[in-house]
């Protein structure tokens, strides 16, 4: 065995990576073009196998009344188990992941996903438990589910909670309905719902479907809402008012508190659209700013892993005047119930069903393997750990913004939250290198791109949300990543007009696809 | 004290020193006093990995609906099916799972590929020449649809067979609350939906139709009845359907539907407690313009190779804002990577296969119960090819809860399904004695056999 002492000396003398915990993944993806499954198809081939079971092998005709029956096989592929791995593998080789390097797409906190979760959520206890069983027989489920609720509860402040919305815009648009009804129940109809313009886009989508009308205010020069325009169109036709805290300048509403009292002294609802939230953990609370209505991004703030689009999970959490309006059936352990040690007294938990439910919103219970991710997550950093990472993922942020200072503009030069959000307006008027040359460019240096032109209201817009998983070598190699594009395009030299070019394909023709719609290897011409 | 950051003590004063200041505190400058959480978060401090994953252990040890304990007979929308080694393998790969929604596609061919290869699959099982890159699961695909149908015919007036899923429409209920669609439900007798006589029915001229095929109660029903009664009112027929079943019954497209939505678990997702699942969604070409969510085009990159990129972007929320077809933005993608997946593996021979071997259980077992004492059919001689459900002469909870006891997960209770007992679909006394069974490929004779033996006990007084 190798003592400390010699450890030590072996770690001192290997020389030091230029800058450790580079991302460099951009040689690693696979170029060359990969065909579809239909064309590695032959027919015969296979790879399916099935479990032998005895039952009777009557023939489909005897099975399936000729009306009903399908006269032509639905043609697929047909490739070998060897192909059938080789082909996904090669598609894998050509997609960029956060495991693979630093992924700083602003708004969407591209943070780190632990393995422990995958662990949890291939447990045949609960990956194997079919979602319309009885509560008698899912009590550990249940469990698990009251255990989520009550996390969330505490770290937003809030009473009670919906585990039901699978994604973000799910919990906007079940907190909007649950805005109607909670005003219905006043006998009250209002007809609009506020939004700031630097709002997701989610936001305003989510309030037509919700049967309202879209109030936009302005920022102000900070960059948050601007007070007075907010006083001006505040009237008792306002349902309520949607914000993102910090907004997504990554900037705090430091006036919460004063548009709380403005929104509540009409009688309307703070929405909380909880995309930020990563900045502020175990430091203030939704419920503690005024609002009656908030909605989580579990795959963002609790390490979901993003699937390449989803799987997310949308819990939204409420205040004591809205839980009844929650939707149904809700897991809840019941008054009396006992529980000793790891017994469970099969009626402990039940699913009950809120008083003035606005009604189902998942066909099931939510995105259940993804809240056992969540609550992973959430119980390993505990109240502690969930502090920290507010704290680093705002220290890193910010490290950014002051080392990045001179190289973009900063639209809004002071002290951010979780995320900053910089502009390539200058580097475009002097020397034509756009926001989006930038983003293509730095997909050559082995990062994925931030976020591009958003928010809406800054010109050339860089949105950049490090993370808190990302260190120190990590921002300094982005950040001279980032610098050398600039100090590039000021040269004169034009090469990122031609970005991306290491990467798997070059800049894509995307008003082609919308011209000649190919949506399918059958449409192809 | 446990996490997954990397900063050293070093690294965050010399950080702070950068920025000037002294403190992580001061970080935080910009949250009024008065809101700060005084003393941080109540509740456990952190805990090292093995001793959370112990808990969590705990809690799924606390299942006896597990698949390892109780052989699964239940369906309703969520089903048993085989999801083999290989399938599992590719469908984990961290490029796949660690990755987000393509804003970069020079750097996410991987997914948009397979997405691409997933809209060509769901397509050709619907019938439909387009599918989009799919959505949260079966229900959120069928209040998009029936958005879509209303807005395409003008009409708000939404007949709902009862023979869709009750939770399904429970959550179109839900979501009509916003949208102001006036849902009326028909009712159905013996597995098959009765539509309204030709001198219209109630709410005035419908504007969308919605039928499930096969429906929740497992029976196929004339799907060609409801699309004639759409051409006659210029209505929009939307069904549900079901992708296993698809491999041996007639697509939904082929009897005229203009929208096919379905529940796209059986294609290589597990039970999962219910999620994530997989919306699928195919419509007409006339209607794509109206398609919500993500949409995968092929295209060329500058140097004319073949490149995947969403398409027709102009339809969605972070371009639209208010005026988007939908507010979907994160939806479903790995599960549509997993299906696109298990679909490669099953090929053209395995998807019939696996949906024969369904048919096939289900005609053994339904045949075998029938022949009990205390149990009758509840759907007449409606054809069924994957579920079906059952009249016991004791109500089904009880029924599932004595199943329990003998090993299996029975089924679902249609009570249960429809919470409360009269929907339409079954009577008030059917609903609360109906039981609604599942038989995958994965269910062997000798455990149909048992289970025809335990049932038997279990229906008597």
């Amino acid at each position: 065995m190798t003592s400390e002492t010699d450890a030590k000396q072996i770690a001192d003398a290997a020389p030091r990576p230029a800058a450790g915990g580079r991302a460099a993944s951009a040689p690693l993806l696979g170029r060359a073009t990969e065909p579809t499954i239909f064309e590695l198809s032959q027919p015969g081939r296979r790879s399916v196998q099935l479990l032998t079971t005895g039952v009777p092998e009557w023939p489909v005709d005897e099975l399936v009344p000729v009306e009903h029956r399908r006269d032509v096989p639905v043609r697929l592929a047909e490739v070998s188990e060897r192909d059938l791995v080789g082909h996904f593998t090669r598609l894998s080789h050509r997609q960029f992941s956060v495991d693979l390097g630093a992924y700083p797409l602003g708004s969407c906190t591209m943070k780190y996903n632990p393995k422990i979760c995958d662990a949890v959520a291939v447990l045949p206890g609960l990956a194997a438990v079919h979602p319309g069983a009885p509560a008698s027989l899912t009590q550990g489920w249940l469990s698990l589910l009251v255990e989520l609720e009550e996390v969330l509860c505490a770290i937003t402040g809030m009473a009670a909670a919906t585990l039901q919305p699978a994604a973000g815009a799910a919990g906007e648009l079940t907190g909007l309905l649950l805005m109607r009804a909670f005003h219905a129940a006043n006998g009250e109809q209002r007809h609009r719902v506020i939004i700031p313009d630097s709002a997701h886009g989610t936001n305003p989508a989510s309030v037509t479907l919700g049967g309202y009308e879209v109030t936009t205010v302005p920022s102000d020069e900070r960059g948050c809402v601007d007070m007075g325009a907010l006083r001006e169109v505040l009237d008792t036709d306002v349902a309520g008012i949607m914000l993102t805290n910090p907004n997504t300048l990554g900037l705090f509403e430091e006036e919460i508190a004063e548009i709380a009292a403005a929104v509540h002294e009409v009688g309307g609802l703070l929405y909380y659209d909880g995309a930020n939230l990563n900045a502020i953990l175990g430091v203030v609370r939704p419920g503690d700013m005024g609002f009656d209505i908030v909605h989580m991004n579990l795959h963002k703030t609790f390490a979901t892993p993003h699937g390449g689009g989803g799987p997310g999970a949308g819990p939204v959490a409420v205040s004591e005047r809205l839980v009844d309006f929650l939707p149904g059936p809700r897991p809840v352990r019941r008054l009396g119930g006992v529980s000793e040690g790891n017994t469970f007294s099969p009626s402990e938990f039940a699913w009950v069903e809120p008083s003035r439910s606005i009604g189902r919103v998942h066909s099931w219970h939510g995105n259940a393997l993804v809240l056992a991710r969540a609550l992973t997550y959430i119980l390993v950093h505990g109240s502690d750990g969930l502090q920290r990472v507010a704290e680093r993922a705002v220290l890193n942020a910010n490290w950014l913004r002051v080392r990045l200072a001179g190289v973009f503009d900063v639209p809004f030069d002071r002290p951010c939250m979780h995320e900053v959000v910089l502009s390539a307006s200058t580097l475009r008027k002097e020397h034509s290198v756009k926001a989006l040359d930038v983003a293509k460019r730095l997909l050559e240096e082995g990062f994925h791109s931030p976020t591009v032109y958003f928010p809406l209201i800054v010109d050339e817009a860089l949105m950049i949300e490090p993370t808190e998983t990302e260190s120190l070598q990590t921002l300094e190699a982005l950040a001279d990543a980032l610098e050398a594009i600039v100090v590039e395009a000021r040269s004169g030299d034009q090469s990122a007009w031609a970005a991306p070019r290491t990467t798997p394909v070059s800049r894509i023709d995307e008003a082609r696809a919308a011209r000649t719609l190919v949506a399918t290897f059958d449409a192809r011409r | 004290m446990a996490d997954y950051l990397p900063h050293t003590d070093e690294e965050i004063a010399a950080m702070l020193a950068f920025l000037g200041l002294s403190h992580l505190d001061e970080l935080f400058d910009s949250v009024p006093e008065a809101l700060r959480l005084a003393g941080g978060l109540r509740f456990a401090e952190g805990a090292p990995e093995p001793d959370v994953l112990a808990h969590i252990e705990q809690l799924a040890d606390a299942n006896r609906a597990r698949g390892d304990r109780l052989v699964c007979f239940a369906g309703g929308g969520a089903y048993d099916h085989e999801v083999p080694p290989v399938v599992r393998a590719l469908a984990g790969r961290s490029e796949f799972v660690t990755s987000y929604t393509p804003y970069q596609p020079e750097v996410a061919q991987g997914v948009l590929q397979a997405v691409f290869e997933f809209q060509t699959m769901v397509a050709r099982l619907a019938g439909l020449p387009v599918a989009n890159a799919s959505l949260y699961d079966g229900s959120n695909a069928l209040v998009e649809a029936v958005n879509l149908g209303v807005a395409a015919s003008g009409r708000r007036t939404v007949w709902v067979s009862t023979g869709v899923h009750p939770h399904w429409r429970a959550v179109l209920a839900t979501f009509a609350a916003g949208t102001g669609h006036e849902l009326i439900e028909i009712p159905l007798h013996e597995g098959q939906t009765v539509w309204p006589g030709d001198d219209g029915g109630p709410g005035g001229t419908p504007g969308v139709l919605v039928a499930g095929y096969p429906n929740y109660l497992g029976c196929l029903e004339d799907l060609g009845e409801a699309r004639r009664r759409c051409d006659g009112y210029g209505a929009m027929l939307v069904a549900t359907a079901d992708p296993v079943a698809a491999g041996i019954v007639r697509s939904p497209g082929d009897w005229g539907a203009d929208v096919v939505v379905g529940e796209g678990q059986p294609l290589g997702t597990g039970l999962g407690f219910g999620g994530p699942y997989l919306g699928l969604f195919a419509c007409t070409m006339a209607q794509v313009r109206r398609l919500p969510g993500r949409l995968v085009g092929e295209t060329v990159d500058t140097e004319g190779r073949r490149a995947y990129v969403t398409t027709l972007r102009a339809r969605e929320q972070d371009i639209r804002r208010e005026k988007a077809t939908s507010n979907v933005c994160t939806n479903q993608t790995l599960m549509a990577v997993t299906a696109a997946i298990q679909l490669g593996w099953l090929g053209t021979a395995g998807l019939a296969e696996v949906a024969l071997r369904c048919a096939r259980g289900t005609r053994y077992l339904r045949e075998a119960l029938l022949e009990l004492d205390g149990v009758s059919p509840l759907t007449g001689n409606s054809p069924v090819v994957r579920e079906f459900a059952l009249r016991c002469a004791v109500p089904a909870p009880v029924v599932i809860e004595r199943m329990a006891d003998q090993g299996f997960l029975a089924g679902l209770a249609l009570s249960d399904l429809i919470g409360g007992d009269d929907d339409g679909s079954v009577s008030p006394d059917d609903a609360s004695h109906g039981l609604l069974v599942a038989v995958t490929e994965r269910r062997t004779r000798a455990e149909l056999d048992a289970y025809v033996a335990a049932l038997d006990k279990a229906v008597r007084g």
